[in-house]
Order: C-alpha cells, then sequence, then structure tokens
C-alpha cells in the first residue's frame, strides 16, 4: 500500500511534462507551419519567424521544471526515495496539475496566436516588437499555473 | 531622456545656388523635409522623374555588375561579415570617383553584357546536349538519318514504339505485306519504350512494307539531321566546347574587373544619391528665378546649417518653433546607456507629441529585469564577452545593431550580476563537476555560496520580490503619468488620476502587509508590521476609492453617470493585482534558466568518472548549455519587451510618433565622412 503513494507523485510528474510538453509541441508545431510558409516567400525573415515559432515553446520547458523540482522532492534523482503515504503522493499529484493542463492548453493557443503574429511579420517586418506581444500575453496564465505548480511542490512538506 | 526639439526651417534662394544649397544640406542630414507651399501660384514644380529613373537605373546596373562580380570572382566573407557595416570613406575618394563615373558605367555594362552572353552560351550548350541525347539510339547507323535508299531500293529508318525483337518485325512484315521480298531489317537499338530500325527493301514494295510497318507503330524520326548520327554527334561536341570555351573568356574577362569593385560600389552609391537628390528637386517649389525648401531640423543643429548656408550664398533662412497643430517628426536624445534600449521603444512607437521619451527610465527596468530572468553568472559572462568583442571588432555597424548589441552586453553584465546573488554558474555546474570528478563532499548550499539566496530553496521570497519590483516599476509608470499631466497643466487630472489612484493603492498595500497572510507569503514574523499600519492604509483605502468614486466620472455633467464611471474605475484596482501578479514571471524564468542548468549538469554526470566520461561530460554539457541559453535568452528578452510594453507602458504611454527621416546621403555600400551636427 504504502507504494502507492510514490506511484502517484511519479504521475504528477509525468503528467506536468508530459501535457505541457505536447502543449508546446502543438503550439510549436502550429507557428512552424506558418513560419515555414514565410520563410518560402522571403528567406530573409528566417530570424524574426523562428523566435516566433519558439515562443509556444516555453510551457514544455515549464513542465519539464516542474517535472524535475517533483522528481527531487520525492528523492527519485538523489537516491533514498521518500516514502509516501497515497495521501501525500495525491498532493504532489494535485500540485503538478496546474502547469500540466494548463500548458497543454495554452501552449496551442499560443501557437495559433504566433501562426497569427508571423502573419504580421510577413506583411509589416518593422511591427515585429508588437506582434510579439500577442503570444506573450497567452504565456501569463501558463506562468501563473507554473508558480502555483511550484509553490506547491516545493511547499508540501514530509 | 528627451525628445529632440525640432524647428521648422525654410530656406529660399537663388536658382543658381539650387544644386549646391541641395547638396551640401543632403552631406549634413540633418533636415526632413515637408514642402508647405502648395499650389502658390507664381512658383512650380519641376517634373525629374525621368532623370531619377535614369539615375536609379544606372545605380541598379552597378549593383547587378557587383552581383555579377560575387559570383565569378567571390570575395571572401567571414560569418560575421554582416555585421561589419559600411566603409567610411574619405569625402576626396568619393569625388574622384564621381568624376569617372561614365568609365565606370561603361565598365558595369560590360559585365552585364558577359553575364549575358555567358546566358546565352549556357542556352546553346543546353540545346545541343538535347540534340545529342536525341541521336544516341542512332549512334550505330551508318547513313545519314534522310538516307533514302538507292536506285532500286528503299531505306525506311524510324521506331517502333515497343521493345521488338529482329523476328517479330520480319514476321509482322511477312504478315501484313506478303508480296514484298528480300526485305532486310536491322535493329539499332531498342530501349523500353521503342525499337530502332532501319529496313530495306525494293522500291515497288516499299509503300506496303511501310504500311505494314505502321500496323506495328512505326513512325519517322521526329528530328531528322542530314548527317550520320555519329558525325553529327561529333560536330555537336566541338561546338559544345568551343562554347565553353567563350564562357570561361567571358568569365575571364568578368574577374579581371575584380578589382574594381570598390569603384562600383562607389558608383552605385553616387547615382543612388543623386536618385535622392532629384527625387526631393521634384518636389519643391521653384519660381523663374528663387527656389523655396522647408522641413525640421534638430534645434540643436539649426546654428550649424545656418552658418553653412548664409555664409555660402545669398538666401533668407527663416527659423520658426514648430506650431500647436503641427505633428513634428521625432528624434530620441539619450546618454550613451540608455541609447542602447531605444531600439526596443522604437518597435512600440516612437513618443506622440506631447508624450515624455521613457527612454531612460525604461533602460534601467529593462536591465535589471532582464538579468533577473537569466541570473546565471556564466551566462551573462558569455553574453556580455560575445556582445563587447563583436562591438570591438565592427566599430561600423549598423547603428539600430550596434544599439541592439549594446543593450545585450548590458543585460548580459546585469545578468553576471544576478547569477552571483543567486549563486548560478552553469546552473550547479560547479558542485557536480566536484562531486563527480574530484569526489569532493559537496556541503549545502553548494561550493559557492550564493552572495543573497538561492531562488529555488525559497521561491516565495523571490516571488515578493518580484512583486516588489513589479509595483515600484508600476507606481513609475504612473508618476510618469503625473508628470506628463502636470507638464500640459492639467493639474485637476494629475490629481484624480495620478494622486488618488497613489493614496488608494498604497493603502490597499499597507492594509495587506499586517496580515497573516502577508506574514506566511513573506516568511517574516508576524507582528513586524504594527496594526497601526493597517490602520492608516484602511483610512488611505477608503479616502482613495471615495475619491475615486466621486472624481473619476467628473466629464459627465449626470450625478448617476459620473458615480457609475467611478466605480468603474475603481474597479480597475483588479487590473493593478494582474499586472503584479504578471511580474511573477521575474521568478518562473529565473528558476527555469536555473533548473534546466542542473538537468543539464545531471544527464552529463551520469556518465560517471574517467576519461571517457569526462570527454561525454564536456559534449553534453556544452551542447545543454547553449540549448538552455539559447531558449532562455529568448524568453528573458520576450517577456522583459512585454513587462515594459504592457505593464509599464500601460500606466502612461501610448507612442506613435513619426520617426524623423532626413534628407541625407542614402547610400549602400559606403559612409561619406562627414561633420556630425547631432
Amino acid at each position: 500500500m504504502s507504494q502507492l503513494g510514490i506511484v502517484y507523485a511519479l504521475l504528477g510528474a509525468a503528467l506536468a511534462v508530459l501535457l505541457a510538453g505536447a502543449g508546446s509541441s502543438i503550439g510549436v508545431g502550429i507557428a512552424g507551419q506558418a513560419a515555414a510558409g514565410v520563410v518560402t516567400e522571403d528567406p530573409s525573415k528566417f530570424a524574426k519567424v523562428l523566435i516566433m515559432q519558439l515562443l509556444p515553446g516555453t510551457q514544455g520547458i515549464y513542465g519539464l521544471l516542474v517535472g524535475f523540482i517533483t522528481l527531487s522532492k520525492i528523492g527519485l534523482l538523489g537516491g533514498g526515495m521518500l516514502d509516501l503515504t497515497p495521501q501525500q503522493g495525491l498532493l504532489v499529484l494535485a500540485a503538478c496539475l496546474p502547469i500540466g493542463i494548463v500548458g497543454l492548453i495554452s501552449g496551442k493557443y499560443q501557437g495559433m496566436t504566433s501562426a497569427a503574429a508571423i502573419g504580421i511579420v510577413a506583411k509589416k517586418p518593422e511591427q515585429f516588437g508588437k506582434a510579439m506581444l500577442f503570444p506573450a500575453m497567452v504565456e501569463t496564465y501558463a506562468i501563473l499555473a507554473l508558480l502555483i505548480s511550484i509553490l506547491s511542490v516545493t511547499n508540501l512538506s514530509f | 531622456m528627451a525628445v529632440m526639439q525640432m524647428q521648422r526651417v525654410s530656406i529660399c534662394a537663388l536658382k543658381r545656388d539650387r544644386k549646391a544649397i541641395l547638396e551640401k544640406l543632403q552631406t549634413m542630414g540633418v533636415m526632413e523635409m515637408t514642402q508647405v507651399l502648395d499650389d502658390e501660384s507664381g512658383f512650380e514644380k519641376m517634373d525629374t522623374q525621368g532623370a531619377r529613373n535614369t539615375f536609379e537605373k544606372k545605380a541598379n546596373l552597378a549593383d547587378l555588375a557587383l552581383d555579377i562580380l560575387q559570383e565569378y570572382a567571390p570575395e571572401k566573407k567571414s560569418l560575421l561579415s554582416s555585421l561589419e557595416g559600411k566603409k567610411l570613406i574619405e569625402k576626396e575618394t568619393y569625388n574622384q570617383v564621381a568624376v569617372q563615373k561614365e568609365e565606370m558605367m561603361d565598365i558595369a555594362s560590360r559585365i552585364t553584357g558577359w553575364q549575358k552572353e555567358i546566358a546565352e552560351c549556357r542556352a546553346n550548350i543546353q540545346k545541343m546536349e538535347n540534340q545529342i541525347e536525341a541521336l544516341a539510339p542512332w549512334m550505330s547507323l551508318d547513313v545519314p538519318m534522310n538516307f533514302e535508299g538507292t536506285g532500286s531500293t528503299s531505306a525506311l529508318i524510324g521506331a517502333i514504339s515497343g521493345e521488338m525483337t529482329l523476328e517479330a518485325v520480319y514476321s509482322l512484315i511477312a504478315e501484313y505485306a506478303p508480296e514484298a521480298e528480300g526485305v532486310d531489317v536491322t535493329v539499332l537499338s531498342a530501349d523500353r519504350d521503342s525499337t530502332y530500325i532501319v529496313v530495306l527493301c525494293l522500291k515497288k514494295n516499299a509503300q506496303q512494307v511501310e504500311d505494314a510497318l505502321r500496323q506495328g507503330g512505326f513512325a519517322r524520326p521526329s528530328q531528322i539531321v542530314s548527317e550520320i548520327p555519329a558525325v553529327e554527334k561529333e560536330h555537336l561536341e566541338a561546338e559544345i566546347s568551343a562554347l565553353q570555351k567563350e564562357i570561361e573568356g567571358c568569365q575571364k574577362h568578368i574577374t579581371e574587373y575584380g578589382d574594381k569593385r570598390a569603384d562600383l560600389r562607389l558608383i552605385s552609391d553616387y547615382f543612388r544619391t543623386r536618385a535622392e537628390k532629384y527625387e526631393l528637386l521634384g518636389q519643391i517649389p521653384q519660381s523663374s528665378r528663387t527656389f523655396f525648401v522647408s522641413g525640421y531640423i534638430p534645434k540643436k543643429a539649426v546654428p550649424a546649417v545656418k552658418k553653412a548656408m548664409e555664409e555660402g550664398y545669398d538666401l533668407v533662412f527663416d527659423v520658426e518653433e514648430i506650431q500647436e497643430d503641427e505633428e513634428a517628426p521625432v528624434l530620441l536624445s539619450n546618454n550613451a546607456f540608455s541609447q542602447s534600449v531605444e531600439g526596443v521603444l522604437e518597435s512600440y512607437g516612437l513618443p506622440k507629441k506631447g508624450e515624455v521619451d521613457p527612454t531612460t527610465i525604461m533602460s534601467f527596468f529593462y536591465v535589471f529585469f532582464f538579468g533577473l530572468m537569466l541570473s546565471d553568472a556564466a551566462y551573462g559572462l558569455i553574453i556580455f564577452l560575445a556582445c563587447f568583442i563583436v562591438l570591438r571588432k565592427y566599430p561600423r555597424m549598423s547603428q539600430g545593431m550596434h544599439k541592439a548589441l549594446k543593450m545585450f552586453m548590458y543585460c548580459g553584465l546585469s545578468t553576471l550580476v544576478w547569477g552571483v546573488l543567486f549563486g548560478g554558474y552553469f546552473g550547479d555546474a560547479v558542485d557536480v563537476v566536484a562531486r563527480t570528478f574530484f569526489h569532493v563532499d559537496v556541503p549545502d548550499g553548494g561550493l559557492i555560496k550564493a552572495a543573497w539566496f538561492v531562488p529555488l530553496n525559497d521561491p516565495m521570497r523571490l516571488l515578493m520580490y518580484a512583486m516588489l519590483f513589479g509595483v515600484i516599476h508600476l507606481f513609475m509608470g504612473l508618476a510618469l503619468k503625473g508628470y506628463m499631466l502636470l507638464k500640459d497643466k492639467q493639474y485637476m487630472d494629475f490629481f484624480c488620476d495620478v494622486i488618488i489612484w497613489y493614496v488608494f493603492l498604497i493603502g490597499l498595500v499597507m492594509m495587506l502587509l499586517p496580515s497573516s497572510i502577508f506574514a506566511s507569503i513573506s516568511q517574516l514574523p508576524e507582528g513586524t508590521f504594527p496594526p497601526a499600519v493597517s490602520q492608516i492604509g484602511k483610512v488611505m483605502a477608503i479616502a482613495g476609492a471615495v475619491g475615486l468614486l466621486l472624481m473619476s466620472g467628473r466629464a459627465n455633467k449626470n450625478i448617476a453617470l459620473r458615480l457609475a464611471l467611478g466605480a468603474y474605475d475603481i474597479y480597475n484596482v483588479t487590473g493593478w493585482l494582474s499586472d503584479v501578479l504578471s511580474y511573477s514571471r521575474l521568478l518562473a524564468l529565473g528558476l527555469a534558466t536555473g533548473v534546466i542548468a542542473s538537468v543539464v549538469n545531471q544527464m552529463a554526470s551520469m556518465l560517471g568518472d574517467g576519461i571517457i566520461a569526462a570527454v561525454g561530460f564536456i559534449v553534453i554539457f556544452i551542447v545543454g548549455h547553449s540549448l538552455n541559453l539559447a531558449i532562455n535568452l529568448l524568453g528573458a528578452y520576450v517577456h522583459t519587451n512585454r513587462l515594459q510594453f504592457v505593464e509599464f507602458f500601460g500606466k502612461f504611454y501610448e507612442g506613435g510618433g513619426r520617426p524623423f527621416n532626413p534628407f541625407k546621403l542614402t547610400t549602400k555600400y559606403v559612409d561619406v565622412k562627414e561633420e556630425t551636427y547631432l
């Protein structure tokens, strides 16, 4: 029975990385298609659209961040795994959910916004600064989710 | 921190000085031309379209010649050559080249001529190669392809579709032309689609035999040469090699002009600037004896222009202040440090009329936040050194690039400082290396202690600071709004929109300070702030809220509507809350750098100890940290921009000013040395 706690905790870390990573890959994929279209027309815009394409990539990093903190929290990395009760394991799982779920959804929508912003760069490259803002807006919520996930994981005491 | 003050300058001068005056203004490059006299009687505009087109065409021809030279006699360029910028040349050199412009244009047209010849030769070679290919199946034919036959025989040369054996052809003839005798069939070659044959028969049977062959899909060749194919092929090959020699000759001619590159560049720029001048010439009003130019000059440069004009020529030089309803172009002027973030401001929008230039204040926050988000001493040092070296090595790079690199250099420095404060040197690389390769017992807190604290161990503390920095940043924005209102003498607005908000917000913050929530977040012992703080805060918050309720809708006479608008304005406090929360990204991104760096180090150290493991460690270390640096650099850049654009500018700044675009030497390859007037 005591094994179940660590299973839940690991599931949490896995979900954080998995969902947020999936969100980012969807987002980067969507933006990448738009970026490739722009580069076919005008290869000199490569650097600008590449930056745009990378913007939805951060959710995956946030997921990795939470996953890593969780793994080191439950002692999976340094050896000496904690003996967690199922309740404690579920606490860890719950702490990981915000970045996982918000990362998945915001990653996708940030990708769509990035694709639209790439459209701005294609037609008005001088508006790059403003174009960059729209995808960055979406990311705010991933950052908020990340914050809660980090604070929960680090402040759980066992 | 300033938008440069502009003045409108009008010059009325004699037509005979026109060329000299315009050229002087162009080389000084400090005047933006906007003509005011429109449809004034007695003044006319000159049609210069034709002359302009000629110059533009010549500039393009020189560019084309340069491209061709680059193709055949490539100039060695390093990877960073795009940073080199334009070459600075003396004025005399520029004028000297202008003298030999005809000669240079001649060279340019010769180069393009040869290029054309090469292209034609290549097309011909292609055509002949196609012919040779078409001849390939007929190579074993030892008579010309249009061979009809001898006195009493006929020769049928052609192709039958499909692969056919000799027997199959004979049986085809035997079936459909049984009366034909003495038919001789030779198969020349065969491929998957066709069989190439020669059929000899008696002249009287020729028609029947051909009909018989047609049943099998026989057709005469589409391309008939009056030569034996092998001989024809030799001819063609000889011609191709002649053409190739010709191409080589042309190429040699072109490469011989490789040393003319610098002059061609100059001449291209020479014609480009002349085209620019003629464009202006077409816009300015002229009477039979005089002409009139008008435009904006930064106040600082006016005396220099006035001196240059009045010393050389007879003219009227008139200076006016900018009118109320006039939107002057914007040129920023900042100290050497703040200048570097001007590019960031430009990408949002230059200050419009009446707005202050926020560059100076923004520059400090920008560098501060950027460093906080990246916060790794080693990364900071790398960025700083890379930018520093590039800036040193290529002093003549374009101005925008120069500013951007300088900005990143300062940001790198800030990152270095934050890294030391938070104890990040490639994440925890020092500890990992010590543990893995030198088997050192790493004490708690690492070998190199953080000068301040380690964010990962105490995220709540950094979160508090991030929000504190955010509040300072936002209050600064509100203060700038107040400053602008005061400058415009809108004292009522200043009091209602700035002071009351300050009272309200500070009151709310003070109410929060002694609460147990704050104590638990900040980990300060409860009771650090006496309850009186909360009491004062309550009074301030209520006073502020009442003030907002009553005053925010002051533009409306209707009391109910006014109160409703006031209530809505109080609701804006949620906007302030989300703005402050938004600064939590300082923590999130700062942690992301450190944690991913640790992940990289951990992965690298998994190989264990030993020589091979050390090599593996170095490879993983370099790849992993380059990736981490790149992605977090992007993140820090994007989110620092966002904090400036959305949270900070949202409080006071709109932008939308028109950039100053002076009449100057618009060159592509060289900069002509000239005094600076700004």
